[in-house]
């Protein structure tokens, strides 16, 4: 296994997304080529440190705010569409 | 080496919150937006970096998807019926704001350069730590802005809300080989434009 196939399964391997044979010779290589276990660690902190970051985290005010804007745009679309329903329609019943 | 997990956790009763919502219950809807709206938000922020357009992709996508509840099959989860709704909103104001740029997900830039590492040093057990909290923030935040937004899309569906590779392919409308691709040149120059700040500092003071 070359440097390049190894990289090639790195997103499968990380997400242990791969049969056993495949797993023991990434391991393999793993093993005794440095460079590819530092990428490898290196690709898991990544992800890891993204996932930990709350970047981007919604504070509770504005998700409040957002919150009873969308709801208060739900309510008029409902009586809306309740009134439309409700109300015959006047061609059809002048006929 | 351990592999990643995901954060999303399933949850029994979504079903019934989606029928009850198809029957124009509001509060129903309600539970469904408190659910979700921080990851459509979070979403949204990653993919337009700019906090107004994630607000109001926030609140459009949540309004579509009320509007159009009924022609929601539920072939597949309400959640992931949500995400493609938000991505769609935001690579709308995406493509608003940058006119100049081409602005797509079919946009796949291949290189050999991109998937092959140039920097291999090791990095400082807790590399976070490093930093301050407003410091590392502004590091993730100036290198996830600077990948191309096809890629940092997959990136924040796949690895930071914990979508499979199935329901991100499904919420981007893109193939299984794909969405793979682009993960892993994302997940690559990430770890690229990271090295330089969280590199192992042999002899050094461990500070930047």
């Amino acid at each position: 296994m070359t440097c390049s196939d190894f990289l090639k399964e790195l997103t499968d391997y990380l997400d242990g997304a791969m049969d056993a044979q495949t797993q023991a010779e990434l391991e393999d290589h793993l093993q005794w080529c440095h460079n590819c276990y530092v990428v490898c660690n290196t690709t898991k902190m990544t992800i890891e440190i993204y996932r930990d970051s709350h970047l981007y985290e919604l504070p509770e005010d504005l998700r409040g705010r957002l919150r009873a804007a969308i709801l208060s745009k739900c309510h008029s679309l409902k009586s809306h569409s309740a009134k439309a329903s409700a109300q015959p329609d006047s061609s059809q019943t002048k006929s | 080496m351990a592999t990643i997990q995901p954060k999303v956790a399933e949850s029994a009763d979504e079903t019934s919150l989606v029928h009850a919502a198809k029957a124009g219950n509001i509060s129903a809807f309600e539970e469904l937006v408190k659910r979700y709206d921080r990851n459509v938000f979070r979403i949204a922020q990653h993919i337009t970096q700019n906090r107004e357009d994630a607000e109001d992709v926030v609140q459009d996508a949540f309004l579509k998807a009320y509007q159009n509840l009924a022609n929601f099959q539920e072939q597949s989860k309400f959640y992931t019926w949500l995400v493609r709704i938000a991505v769609n909103e935001a690579l709308m104001r995406l493509r608003r704001r940058r006119p100049e740029r081409m602005v797509s997900l079919d946009e796949d830039i291949k290189t050999e350069e991109d998937t092959m590492p140039r920097e291999v040093a090791d990095w400082a057990p807790n590399p976070e730590q490093l930093y301050t909290q407003g410091e590392l923030k502004e590091i993730l935040g100036k290198t996830i802005q600077g990948l191309p937004p096809s890629f940092r899309t997959v990136f924040v569906l796949r690895d930071v809300e914990g979508l499979s590779t199935e329901e991100t392919a499904e919420a981007l409308d893109l193939s299984i080989p794909a969405v793979k691709s682009r993960l892993l040149r994302a997940r690559l120059q990430l770890r690229e434009r990271l090295s330089k700040y969280f590199r192992n500092r042999i002899g050094g003071d461990g500070k930047k």
